[in-house]
Order: C-alpha cells, then structure tokens, then sequence
C-alpha cells in the first residue's frame, strides 16, 4: 500500500522532461520544497531545506538547457540527502547538537557526482545522531514518524530519508549503512534501500561512523531508480582509498530462472515475527514459481556477528568521534578554562547518551588489557564470518532472508540499549562482510511493510539489483 | 565479567573525555554492563586457524606521487569551521604548560 503524497515519474522519465524542457528544474524542485513544507510538522523526515542554492541551481540547469547545452543523467531531479552528508545550502549537523553551527566547506564525493549530472539536493533528512540507532529516536532534532502509522518509528538510522521516500517527497534520497541504517529503514517504510557493497561508493565528505563497514546508498520507489543513481555515484575516488576500481554497470538482463537462491537459515529462527515470516516465505515461494531452485544455507558463526559488530564499531567510531573536542568545530564550551576542561565540557554536553555509550564501549574495548580479548577475537570471529559468506556463494547465487525481526516498532518501545541493538541482528553481518545487499518491499503485515532482504557476493553490486528487478515484477504481480 | 565498578565508568569517562553526572555514572554501569555482558558470548567462537580481518575488499596499498593539488575546499572556507582562526591558522587553546 502507497502513502505516497506525491508520484514522481521515473527518474530516467524526470530527467527526459526536463532534458526536453516539457517540465523545468524548478517545477520540480519548487514541487519537493512544498511537499516538504507541507509535511514536516506532521513527520519531521527534514531537518533542513536548501532551499535558496536549489533554486538557484535549478534556474541554471533550465537556462543550460534553454541554450541547447546537453542535459546530465539526472537532470533537473530534486532529491534529499541524510543530513550526515555534507552539502552546500544548510548546516550539515549529523543529527547532533556537537555539529550545530557546522557549515561544510565541502560536499561529499556522492553529492558532487550527483550534481554534475544535473541532480539537485533539496534538503537534509533526519538521522539518530551520528547515525547511531534504527529509529531516528536518538536524533537530536526529535524522532521522524513512519508514514504508515505515525505511532511508530521510520526505523534507522537512515530514517528520515526511508520516510521521506515513503511520502514521495523526492524521487530518490540518500542514506548511509554501517549496520543495517539503508535496509531496516527501507524495510519499515516499505521502500527500496540498497546498501552496496564496501568501498562501491566513496566515503569522502560524509560524516564517519564506523570506517571499516560505512558505505553510502540511494533510497528509491523502484530497482530500476536505484540502478540509475548507482550507475552515478559508483566508483573510485581518489579521496577515498578504500574505493574499489572496478566498474558498476548495470545488468539489462534480469531472470530468476536458472538461479539457486540460498535461505539463510539462522534468519528464520525464534524471534522472527510471524507475519515477518509469512510475507519473506511467500516471496520465496513466488521466486520458485518463477524458476528459480530455493535451498537452505546456514552460516553458523552468523549469531556471533552482533556481537562482533558492537565491539567493532564502537572502536572506530570512539576514534572517529575524538575529533569532537571544542577546537575543530563551531560548538565549543565557552567557560573552559583550560584545554583539556574545553575538551571535556563541548563532549559532555554536545554528546547525546548513545553517542556517549558508544565512545566509552569503543574505548573499553581498545583499552590495554582488554584488547585481545575483544577486538582482536571480535576481528577474528569477523574472518570467520566472512569465511562463511564466500563459502555459501560457492553453491549459491544470491542470499535471502528478512531485513529485520520487526515490523516497524512503537515510537519509545525499545528504550534499552541492548534491545535496541537486537534489531541490527539481520544485517549486521553483511556490513561486517561488506557484502552489497538490498531491503526489497515483499508485502504488508497487520498494515506494516515487510521488506525481503537479498545478499549478494562481494562486488556483485549489479547482480543484486538485477536480480531483485527480477523479484521485483513478481511482487508488482503477486 | 563482573558488572563494571562505579570507579570503571569514572576511569572510562575520563579516557572518553566525558564529565558524567551522578545519573549518568549509575545509568551507564547498568548499560555498558549488559552489552559488555552480550559481546562475550564470542569466547565460545572457535576461531582455530583464523587471520584477524583487516579488510574485506582485498584492496592493496597503492603509491602515489606526493604532488599538491587544488580540491574544491579552499583555505578561506576552511578556516570559517573551527571556532577560532585568524589568517589562515586555526587557533586553539594552550597545550603546554
């Protein structure tokens, strides 16, 4: 079921409009700054337009076109970047007080990539702070309310772009996935969300989180949207040294016959929702249907990775945050007087309670004395992860399972920490294996999105999409 | 383990540079306890024969000429971040005594 308040065309459809001057730049993105305008008291997807640079930006994609100069990919296209992205027009703030005041002095390689095909950023989506949650109820700036029932969250951390994409606020936006912050959102809002695969799309100007699993990645209505923004913002980038350098293009050819698809097995276990269950096995149902050979997989060590993932990520992120100390940004504590007091007062008070968690998890784990027994083990259990993942694409084509245990939960259900991290249990693993995978809309349980997640080998970014074009019809048909 | 100690979190603070208050020390004992309780269920993993991951791309380190380039960032923008500059030096406070 839409909740769309608005239907874009395609994007390609968009792009031809105003390559051909039937429809300008600035009817659609004055189209998205009202239905922003009009939305947002009600679900806080945005916590800032960019409103006077898109306009001017769009002014000047219409009169290039107007003096016959030729049209980018995505010209004339509005879309809405996590506010975790830095961009011109409006503060980039990463959903934290510690970045108020913070203007980028220059955007992110994604955003650059975007715009130089004619793309226009309109605003900046809400995110739990620091990207650090699935529920945007750690965000600074309030919780964004998911558009099918506005009681509950949007999922996270990629939440107010998943909802934003739900409403149809723009015809695609941007998130970023360390642990799942694309798919579970995605998953909620019942929207496409690719998360592809590490060092796919560049890091460069995108506020870090956790170095060795943050990757960046649209949010879009169809597959076929999501391949044309991939086709754009894929690639090496030499601001970004864990970029990889081979090419991402798109697969026209898109079957499910002849494909073995593995069922990841430990995702099935106790602790999956019932209706969860019903929406992910029909789907799997409609792919054998439709030719392709279904068999079960287990990736035993799959159980571990949570736990792997709160040891790993909280050490890099601590790192990364310590940059945060009142010297490098405009927040600062003015009543410091000394240094290190300077250091501690803008932490203290800038640092909501889960950013804090994280930096004292990060620094216990790294601590002398307790390395070897965290992160070194927490490393060493991620080989073994990775082991089982490339090992289950030697008789497998692509991995399926839900995205998450939940539908979209209460707004303040999930109040305890660990609780909350529970929710990641899907889709941690694949971050932890850099693996490119998709939340792919595969049905509705008690009026909530299902979202079908599809995993793919390393680099196999096209494949994936491909192949969830492929599902994709049969969901269009079911 | 054993739940961490008040003085633990106090210690960890102070490494984070983090001033925590009463509620916060009392709060954060009980969380930071639970998921340093979860994470060790990976004492059981056997990981015989198994290299820590570095990476997962396969990705090797590549040279490259040590050139100054022009980048979209320019010094008169950068300086405007930090709280502090004057020309095109950041200021910050004291360091050494």
């Amino acid at each position: 079921m839409s909740v769309a308040v608005h239907q874009w065309p395609s994007i390609a459809d968009i792009a031809a409009q105003v390559a051909d001057g039937s429809v300008t730049a600035r009817e659609n993105v004055e189209k998205a700054l009202q239905l922003i305008a009009e939305t947002n008291e009600e679900y806080n997807c945005i916590i800032a337009t960019t409103e006077k640079r898109a306009l001017n930006r769009a002014d000047s994609i219409d009169a290039d076109i107007a003096d016959g100069k030729p049209a980018g990919k995505l010209a004339g296209v509005p879309f809405i970047a996590k506010d975790n992205y830095l961009a011109f027009g409006a503060e980039t703030t990463a959903g934290s007080n510690i970045l108020k005041g913070f203007t980028a002095p220059y955007q992110s390689t994604v955003i650059e990539r975007l715009e130089a095909e004619g793309a226009i950023c309109v605003a900046k989506a809400n995110l739990d702070a620091f990207a650090h949650g699935g529920s945007t109820e750690n965000s600074d700036f309030g919780v964004t309310k998911n558009p099918h029932d506005i009681s509950r969250v949007p999922g996270g951390s990629s939440g107010g772009s998943a909802a934003a994409m739900a409403l149809g606020l723009t015809p695609f936006t941007l998130g970023s996935d360390t642990g799942g912050s694309i798919r579970q959102p995605a998953s909620f809002c019942g929207v496409v969300g690719f998360k592809p695969s590490y060092g796919r799309t560049s890091r460069s100007g995108v506020v870090a989180m956790a170095s060795s699993t943050d990757v960046m990645g649209p949010l879009t209505s169809t597959i076929a949207d999501s391949e044309l923004v991939m086709s754009v913002i894929a690639g090496d980038d030499p601001l970004d040294s864990t970029t990889m350098t081979s090419e991402f293009t798109v697969q026209e050819q898109a079957t499910l016959k002849g494909k073995t698809v593995g069922v990841i097995k430990e995702y099935f276990a106790s602790g999956l929702d019932a209706g969860v269950r019903t929406q992910v096995e029909e789907a799997i149902d409609r792919m054998k249907a439709a030719g392709a050979t279904i068999k079960e997989v287990s990736l035993p060590t799959l159980d571990a990775a949570l736990a792997v993932y709160y040891i790993v990520v909280p050490a890099e992120l601590s790192s990364n945050l310590a940059r945060h100390d009142g010297q490098r940004f405009e927040f600062s504590a003015k009543d410091a007087s000394s240094l290190e007091e300077s250091y501690t007062k803008t932490r203290s008070h800038g640092f909501g309670a889960e950013a804090k968690r994280r930096i004292m998890i990060g620094t216990h784990v790294l601590s002398s004395g307790y390395y070897d027994a965290y992160y070194r083990k927490a490393q060493l259990v991620r080989a073994k992860i990775i082991k089982e993942f490339a090992e289950a694409f030697e008789s497998v084509d692509m991995l399926v399972g839900p995205v998450a245990p939940t539908t979209a939960f209460k707004i303040g259900e999930n109040e305890d920490p660990l609780s909350m991290y529970l929710q990641d249990v899907m889709t941690v693993g694949v971050s932890l294996a850099g693996l490119p995978a998709i939340s792919l809309p595969c049905g509705m349980s008690s009026s909530l999105p299902v979202g079908l997640q599809v995993i793919g080998k390393y680099g196999d970014d096209a494949g994936v999409l491909a192949f969830s074009r492929a599902c994709e019809e049969l969901e269009g048909a079911a | 383990m054993a739940k961490l100690t008040k003085d633990q979190v106090l210690k960890l603070a102070a490494l984070s540079r983090l001033q925590l208050t009463e509620d916060e020390v009392v709060q954060f004992q009980d969380e930071l306890s639970s998921i340093l309780e979860y994470v060790e269920q990976l004492e059981s993993v056997d990981v015989t024969g198994l290299k820590p991951a570095t990476q997962v791309g396969g990705l090797q380190d590549v040279m490259r000429p040590d050139e100054v380039v022009s980048y979209q960032a320019q010094p008169e923008e950068l300086r405007k971040v930090p709280p502090q500059s004057e020309g095109n030096y950041i200021k910050v406070g004291r360091m050494i005594g």
